[in-house]
């Protein structure tokens, strides 16, 4: 039996997206059959961050509709062969699926694969509460701003009002300069406002822009800190306890001075 | 020697609806027992069934608590057409002030969330930016306020919100809102507490709460010097 994960936020534009397809990617690379569904119908985005917008041929809509069966609208990676993307339909909106089918869709979804994992739109309205529905647990991604963190708070809320276990965060794009001038949320406040686990701390990082607009998640690409700090994220989803990833360029600074001062 | 047993309801009708009067010598539980068996006694109810009434309770000297009125209310909504319109005491108010009673809450309270609550609360738990506690006491959060708080919310001017980490986005006591400083000093360790003063509402340290409020502070029972 498969597991169902939601990948949700609130607040629009904090990365739910590229953390649904970097965790997908990241669970298949290590072996595992993932099925990436987007439900954010009338604004599909994830089918672009995997690179496979031109494959599309039947959407959620369709299969929810019985336009197609769903292993029609399964696209399959180009690269991971256990790793599929059901898109969402760019001509209707919102309206067009209901909670319950979305339930049903996943309940079959169960038996094929041993993770699915939604992305949902943003806002609290009706998209999210179709994406929520059929979900077993759930990861909220924020940025460490104020907006970011009032928006998932009231997410967790929401969250935990449908019973979800408990919601496990995701801090996007975190800078370490900037908090040491004061100027975004260290991870230790956003942590304690939320009062929620912590899945992990995904550095700020070009290559997270450069590999979406290529089409390929930035867990393929070894040099990345940031792609390396979404495979943690999937190895903890899978239960391993893994050490949060040291910002590295940092301590490198650090053990340089140390060791330029005489003390390492 | 039988006892003539003076009947402790006692019911008058009048223009206005019914007026029930209860004795105010006897216990009220033997009074509710008797009022129970006129209203629910099986060949009364042909007396009770009928148009909507209004009904008056006079309590006579007596006070009730909350509980005994909800009593008192639950007896009567077995007669679906006897609608209590007042209830009273001779010239003093019906309820007895009972004597303040906490109740330990907790959990978070997100953005978003409302913890509506009556009497003093204290809450074991965060209270986040958006979110909100309103309470007719006190407030006493054993954890982070970081929302709104609103106490005394049904008129008391004399609560106090306090919290362990007080960094509220705004205070409400009764109709006074405060917005707190934008600046908090991080140095200030100390558990602080708010309060009305000149119809304005302050902020202070918590060892400061006796001075404001003396008839609070507890005093040590024994020997006296000098």
């Amino acid at each position: 039996m498969g597991e169902s994960i939601v990948v949700t936020s609130g607040k629009g534009g904090v990365g739910k997206s590229t953390t649904s397809a970097n965790i997908g990617t990241a669970l298949a690379l290590i072996g595992k059959k993932v099925c990436l569904i987007d439900t954010d119908i009338g604004l599909r985005n994830l089918d672009v961050l995997m690179g496979l917008e031109n494959r599309i041929v039947y959407d959620i809509v369709d299969v929810i509709e019985e336009t197609c069966r769903v292993d029609q609208a399964l696209i399959r990676d180009k690269r991971c062969e256990e790793l599929y993307l059901l898109p969402a339909a760019q001509t209707k909106d919102k309206s067009a699926i209901t909670s319950n089918q979305l339930r049903r869709l996943i309940a079959d979804l169960r038996d094929q694969f041993d993770y699915i994992l939604i992305d949902c739109p943003a806002g609290i309205e009706s998209g999210f509460q179709h994406a929520i529905a059929g979900a077993d647990k759930a990861v909220v991604v924020t940025t460490p701003e104020h907006t970011a963190v009032r928006d998932a708070d009231r997410v967790i809320g929401l969250l935990e009002k449908e019973r979800i276990a408990t919601p496990k965060l995701v801090i996007n794009r975190f800078r370490k300069q900037l908090v040491k001038d004061g100027g975004i949320l260290d991870v230790e406040e956003v942590v304690s406002i939320l009062s929620v686990d912590l899945l992990g701390v995904i550095p700020d990082d070009e290559h997270v822009i450069r590999s979406g607009n290529a089409g390929e998640p930035v867990v393929w690409n070894s040099a990345s800190l940031a792609g390396k700090a979404y495979r943690n994220v999937a190895r903890r989803i899978m239960g391993e306890m893994v050490p949060l990833l040291v910002q590295e360029k940092e301590q490198n600074m650090l053990v340089k001075m140390k060791k330029w001062l005489g003390f390492a | 020697m039988a006892k003539v047993v003076k009947p402790s309801v006692l019911i008058k009708g009048t223009k206005d609806g019914l007026l029930f009067f209860l004795d105010d010598s006897l216990p009220f539980s033997i009074v509710l027992n008797e009022l129970k068996h006129k209203l629910l006694h099986e060949n009364a109810s042909h007396i009770w069934n009928g148009p909507d009434m209004r009904v008056q309770i006079k309590l006579g000297k007596r006070q009730i608590t909350r509980s005994e009125e909800q009593d008192l209310r639950e007896v009567f909504s077995a007669r679906k057409n006897l609608h209590i319109h007042t209830l009273e005491s001779d010239g003093i108010p019906y309820l007895l002030d009972s004597p303040r009673k906490m109740e330990m809450l907790t959990g978070t309270v997100r953005s978003g969330q409302v913890l509506s609550h009556q009497g003093d609360l204290l809450l074991l738990g965060d209270v986040n930016p958006g979110g909100c506690v309103q309470s007719t006491g006190n407030i006493f959060i054993l954890g982070a306020l970081r929302g709104l708080a609103h106490a005394g919310s049904d008129g008391d001017e004399s609560v106090i919100i306090a919290a362990s980490i007080f960094r509220p986005t705004q205070l409400r006591i009764h109709n006074i809102i405060s917005r707190p400083p934008d600046e908090w000093k991080e140095s200030e360790n100390h558990m602080r507490f708010a309060y009305i003063v000149k119809e304005q509402i302050a902020v202070d340290k918590m060892n400061h709460l006796s001075h404001i409020r003396p008839e609070m502070e507890w005093k040590e029972i024994g020997r006296k010097f000098g």
